[in-house]
């Protein structure tokens, strides 16, 4: 079962037909308004709980899919849009993991296969329907965060995963950077741990006889955790940088010598969330050549999504 | 991309460039030292003209210069323990083996990662980080003798990878030596470097977008409690169903192995560990984690079992009889020489709900073709492991035993599956990836290694059939004994 690709491929039409950007609910990046828009075909067309695969077009709205997936006491591990819930395609294209990364893992492991539209017009196959699968190079791998620069997706086929039996956020104040590598230590694989240097809030998941005995245990260590209802309001910091873990305490140091710039990281994981735009790390020239001779290979004539920059750091609002 | 390499015999200028960057005990070219590197353990034999020992990324950047100087094929080798000839050298190449680059580098017990070298093998990690509560989740069944190297470029898996996935997802950044000789560092500690995902791409490329020289891997936190099931039936199907309900309920198992009725019968008599050797197959079934989801995991799945008609469910009450347990599954490959002195393994991967389908009509191509086949597999993830064991000494078997083989992928993948699950492609499977992808597909993919390899010397003639590969050879070499 699977979704006919021929309209959408024709949408997007051979290296002859122009420049072209691909649009679903603009929740990350606006479309620009001088280029012909294409949209990827939506909807659900095959759920198979007992397989943990769900074939949808990439068009499909992550609430929808969401909303049907947890009917099945299921979920596929992909964030929201930014401003909104945003598409499947939206979440692959972009391939920037949500809060959960620490537990869940990334984006990029949720996709199985998809059938992607490459710079030509031609539909492509890349990565297999199954749940295990190493037949060739891991082009989905490549495709996830390409922002569209690579190819357009169509139908994709994601890995889903049981909804965990409780999932609960705690927080505690005055939490040193102590604190919050005991917390990494004790906790067997929390699914999140954010820090903003004054208070850390973090997230258990999984059975509800496991998670009580884990707080019981670590509120002997740390007496003044308390439950709460969720994480922080992170879409005040709308700004993204990714650094080596080991390294947040600095950043958070960092940012406490200035009043105006706050922070909240994600402990254990290594993405830093900003109130105002970071520095830009530097390329190293390798990937730099790498990047472009794969644009070369994908998107010869750069009609696809043209202004993109994939190197660029990740848009701001 | 740059014309075809030329394929050449060694040159002496060759030999001695490359002994003036290592030294003359690292450059191996006597016939008895570099024979031993002409295949991986698969049966596919090639030929080295040259095996090297380097120490470190340097001096793998050395000889990949070398190579690329005289646009001689280079390929790497760990431990030689893959089963798709993808360490095979094909005329002449210069063999780079990573095994003496076996170094933990560094480890971070608080973030869970470790710096190491690529030779390193996969059971030493998990046994050096063992005191920090620590292990490196793949754990293929050569773990004891794989190196993680290996690992990275066959994106290889193992029983325990259905709950924490393959070696991609534990991989954060791999150093590389490409075929120009520069030096890339793909991916990073941080979890999001700018760009495309080329970590992710180079996993998996089996040595054809270049050599890695530094790996850094995620480790895991060590489990809580475990606890180990056989259960066993009267019919595949049973057991196959058994699998599809479990995953169905919600619970994704750290293993889920099936072996059939053969499997059985071989194991026991190798090992005496009391398995049901009158059961058509039985699953042995590990769930892990913390205690309470262990002890509730633990009665589901045997609700399960029962209500798909298990007639025995096993639990191991102590360490001893996991162990023991385990050690039937992980024997299977020993204890079938006691049936016949060889065997063929295949790797293919199933949708579950087609386990039962396919395992049936794989006992049917083997009774066509006069085979002894049995099956030991990673039933919750659907990948499959035909083993056809045979004497090759009997005349005509090995065309039979070919025959078998090709017809059980295409029935895998008529099935909604794919070529391979963990063993890769590399020569064994290059001339079936049509089966799966079109023109198109392959095209695509080998737009990666042109992007990765423009000169076309890593490892050159293996994933991609012919018409994909620009620059490759169309033909296994003369000197492959297949």
């Amino acid at each position: 079962m699977g979704i006919d690709l021929n309209n959408f491929a024709e949408s997007i039409g051979g290296v002859d037909h122009g420049p072209l950007w691909i649009a679903g609910q603009q929740t990350r990046t606006p479309a620009p308004s001088q280029l012909r828009l294409v949209a990827a075909p939506a909807g659900i067309v095959d759920l198979q709980p007992d397989e943990m695969t769900v074939v949808c077009g990439a068009g499909t709205p992550m609430d929808e899919l969401r909303t049907e997936l947890a009917k099945v006491g299921q979920y596929v591990n992909l964030p929201d849009g930014l401003t909104g819930p945003g598409t499947v395609g939206g979440a692959l294209a972009e391939g920037r993991s949500d809060i959960y990364r620490l537990g869940r893992g990334p984006v990029r492991d949720t996709l199985l296969q998809v059938r992607y539209v490459n710079h030509d017009g031609q539909v492509v196959t890349a990565g297999g329907p199954t749940v295990k699968n190493v037949s060739g190079f891991d082009l989905c791998r490549l495709l996830i965060g390409s922002r569209g620069q690579l190819g357009y997706f169509g139908e994709t086929i994601l890995r889903t995963r049981p909804i965990p039996q409780s999932s609960r956020w705690f927080v505690m104040s005055e939490a040193s950077q102590t604190v919050v590598e005991k917390i990494l230590r004790v906790i067997y694989r929390p699914a999140s741990v954010l820090w903003d240097g004054h208070k850390v809030w973090f997230c258990i998941e999984g059975n509800p006889k496991d998670c009580a005995a884990m707080i019981q245990r670590i509120s002997v260590e740390l007496p003044v955790i308390t439950e709460t209802s969720g994480p922080p309001d992170l879409t005040l910091y709308p700004h993204r940088q990714s650094v080596p873990p080991r390294f947040l305490g600095d950043v958070v140091q960092e940012s406490a010598r200035s009043d105006s710039h706050k922070i909240i990281v994600e402990a254990g994981v290594g993405i830093v969330h900003h109130q105002v735009p970071p520095k830009s790390t530097p390329i190293e020239k390798g990937i730099t050549i790498l990047h472009r001779r794969i644009l070369e290979q994908f998107n010869p004539t750069g009609r696809l999504n043209p202004g993109i920059e994939i190197l660029a750091s990740a848009p701001s609002l | 991309m740059r014309d075809k390499p030329q394929v050449q015999s060694l040159n002496t200028q060759l030999i001695s460039r490359l002994r003036a960057v290592l030294d003359v005990h690292r450059v191996h070219t006597a016939s008895a030292d570099i024979d031993l590197y002409k295949r991986d353990a698969s049966n596919i034999e090639g030929r080295a003209g040259v095996v090297c020992f380097p120490l470190t990324t340097a001096e793998v950047q050395s000889v990949i210069s070398i190579c690329a100087e005289f646009q001689q094929p280079f390929v790497a080798r760990g431990s030689g323990t893959g089963l798709s000839g993808g360490a095979t050298p094909l005329d002449g190449a210069v063999v780079i083996s990573t095994a003496k680059m076996n170094r933990l580098i560094s480890v971070d017990p608080v973030h869970r990662l470790a710096w190491i070298e690529p030779g390193m093998l996969n059971l030493d990690l998990t046994r050096e980080v063992t005191h920090l509560g620590l292990h490196f989740a793949p754990d293929p069944s050569s773990q004891q003798s794989c190196t993680i190297g290996g690992n990275v470029a066959n994106n290889s898996g193992g029983p325990h990878c259905l709950a924490d996935g393959v070696t991609s997802s534990h991989i954060l950044a791999c150093e590389v030596v490409l075929s120009d000789g520069s030096v890339v560092m793909l991916g990073g500690e941080d979890p999001e470097p700018d760009g495309l995902d080329l970590r992710g791409a180079f996993i998996g490329s089996e040595g054809m977008f270049g050599i890695t020289t530094k790996i850094c891997v995620r480790l895991m936190q060590n489990y809580q409690a475990v606890s180990t099931m056989l259960m066993d039936f009267t019919s595949v199907q049973a057991g196959a169903e058994t699998v599809s309900a479990i995953i169905a309920a919600g619970m994704v198992p750290a293993a889920l192995e099936m072996m059939d009725q053969l499997c059985l019968e071989a194991v026991e008599a190798y090992i005496h560990a009391g398995l049901p050797t009158d059961a058509a197959a039985a699953l042995l079934v590990e769930v892990s984690g913390l205690p309470h989801a262990v002890t509730d995991d633990t009665e589901r799945i045997s609700e399960i079992g029962r209500a798909h008609g298990a007639r025995t469910i096993r639990i191991a009450q102590d360490e001893a009889e996991r162990a023991l347990l385990w050690k039937g599954r992980k024997t299977a490959f020993g204890a079938i020489a006691r049936i016949k002195p060889n065997y063929y393994l295949h790797d293919t991967v199933v949708p579950r709900r087609k386990l039962n389908e396919v395992l049936q009509e794989v006992y049917r191509i083997a009774q066509r073709h006069d085979l002894l086949v049995l099956n030991v597999f990673h039933a919750g993830d659907g990948n499959l492991h035909p083993l056809l064991i045979f004497d090759k000494r009997d005349p005509g078997i090995m065309e039979r035993v070919h025959a078998a083989g090709e017809e059980i992928v295409r029935v895998s993948v008529e099935a909604g599956g794919v070529l391979s699950g963990e063993h890769g492609i590399g020569l064994e499977k290059r001339d079936f990836m049509p089966l799966m992808f079109g023109p198109h597909d392959l095209h695509a993919q080998a737009s990666m290694r042109v992007a990765f390899d423009p000169l076309g010397i890593a490892n050159p003639f293996k994933v991609l059939p012919s018409p994909s590969q620009c620059g490759d050879a169309h033909d296994m070499g003369e000197d492959m004994w297949v």
